[in-house]
């Protein structure tokens, strides 16, 4: 009798749709879904009572094949709910399990309304049902988040670089990621305006935040430092770390340029090459005491 | 300890690169090495697959944990069937490149590893063995 295996699974929640959904709702409840507040109790009865009714159009059309035409509107409905919480920050667990607290529900109205083989037999069928859908859930889920990290992903290479005023004359530019060419050009482009706009003498180029200096890195640092002496100023590199500048003597690469362990280091340079210093305060306002 | 399994990364764009540096990356780090010798195989092996997109016309790395004795390493097979090198001795001279590079990595790649060998025929493509051995 597989043919009319949907028809009792549909029978059975037509008999016990209620119970079904108010168990439902309740383990729904307890996997904290609205204790994080993320989702409110009306959206949660909303989904639940959503999800019922296509699920009976698709065991109708569809029978117990999830992948049939018959599903499709049930899929999309899941892919929706997957893309709600993937996009409210929701775990893959999380998300899934909207559909995965519903196994039991069901399993006690089918072992009510069947004698005992039936009820082993509807619950298998249950319960691969369930499992599918728990499945597409998660593949939308996944689908959300990829393309949440491809778009974080551009904005992040389109942030444009800060260059960020240090004091007169001083300009600083922290470089934080991977130096790819296209990023590169914007970073250079940014570094040789502002130096225009505040009449910068001294642009400090730091780079703590990146990860690998290669040849290719390099040869950016290079053009910049050599656009930024056109333009009337003389840049200093800041951030290199030990293993970077060990890393560098390998390569061969010379920065032809004042490097600095620290972006406080050539802050300090700068000040000096502008006749100025930093003082201890109490040192000054001992001597003018006296 | 649970050892991560000899992979093969492709490299056919730039994104690429950056996932091989950071396969490399962990692979250094679970064989152990010290901050200066994973920044040491990260770069060569930025080089290397860096050459493998714009030289070679892309390619891929395999990338595995070897063993000699009680020692472990890191080891890069970059391949590709790109124009190859015709003169190997003259591309790993420091400041020589057919592109618009520094013509350092090449070199660089070699200083920065324990063993390195080229294999590469005109026409057919180029094949690139590095590898670095945890200083025990
Ligand atoms: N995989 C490769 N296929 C073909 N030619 C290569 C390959 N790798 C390196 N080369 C050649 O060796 C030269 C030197 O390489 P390298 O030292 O990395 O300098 P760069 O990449 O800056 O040119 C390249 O310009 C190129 O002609
Ligand atoms: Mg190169």
């Amino acid at each position: 009798m597989p043919a009319s295996s949907h028809s009792e699974i549909s029978a059975i929640i037509d008999a016990n749709e209620q119970q079904i959904l108010k168990e439902w709702l309740e383990a729904l409840r307890q996997g904290a879904s609205l204790e994080t507040g993320r989702i409110k109790e009306p959206e949660l009865n909303t989904q639940a009572k959503g999800f019922f009714s296509h699920l009976r159009g698709a065991l109708r059309e569809g029978g117990l094949d999830v992948r049939s035409r018959g599903y499709e509107t049930l899929r999309s409905f899941l892919a929706e709910v997957s893309r709600t919480r993937a996009l409210k920050g929701y775990s893959p667990s999380e998300t899934a399990m909207f559909v995965f607290s519903l196994k039991r529900p069901l399993f006690d109205a089918a072992a009510k309304s069947a004698d005992a083989s039936a009820a082993a037999q509807r619950g298998w069928e249950i319960n691969q049902l369930i499992d599918e859908l728990g499945l597409q859930t998660i593949e939308s889920y996944q689908k959300v988040r990829e393309e949440v990290i491809l778009r974080q992903q551009s904005e992040i290479s389109e942030l444009s670089t800060p260059v960020v005023k240090l004091w007169d004359g001083v300009l600083a530019l922290p470089l934080i990621g991977t130096l790819d060419s296209a990023r590169t050009q914007v970073v250079m482009e940014n570094l040789l305006q502002s130096i225009v706009d505040y009449g910068a003498e001294i642009a400090v180029i730091d780079i703590t935040g990146v990860p690998t200096v290669d040849t290719l890195v390099a040869q950016h640092l290079l053009k910049t430092v050599a656009a930024a002496r056109l333009m009337g100023a003389d840049c200093i590199i800041s951030g290199i770390r030990p293993q970077i500048a060990q890393t560098m003597v390998h390569l061969g690469v010379d920065l032809d340029v004042t490097t600095k362990s620290t972006l406080a280091d050539a802050f300090a340079v700068a000040l000096q090459r502008m006749g100025r210093t930093v003082v201890d305060v109490d040192s000054i306002a001992g001597r003018t005491a006296r | 300890m649970v050892e991560t399994p000899a992979e093969t990364l492709p490299i056919s764009s730039g994104e690429d690169v950056v996932r091989v540096r950071q396969a490399v990356r962990l692979r250094c780090v679970e064989a152990g090495f010290s901050l200066v010798d994973q920044t040491k195989m990260v770069t060569a092996a930025s080089e290397l697959a860096r050459n493998t997109l714009d030289h070679g016309g892309g390619g891929s790395v395999l990338v595995e944990t070897i063993h000699l004795g009680n020692r472990r390493g890191v080891r890069l097979t970059f391949q590709d069937s790109g124009p190859g090198i015709p003169d190997i001795a003259r591309a790993l001279q420091d400041g020589f490149t057919t592109g618009s590079g520094l013509g350092l990595g090449l070199g660089g790649a070699k200083r920065l590893t324990n063993d390195f060998s080229i294999e590469s025929t005109p026409g057919q493509g180029t094949r690139i063995m590095i590898a670095r051995w945890k200083l025990t």
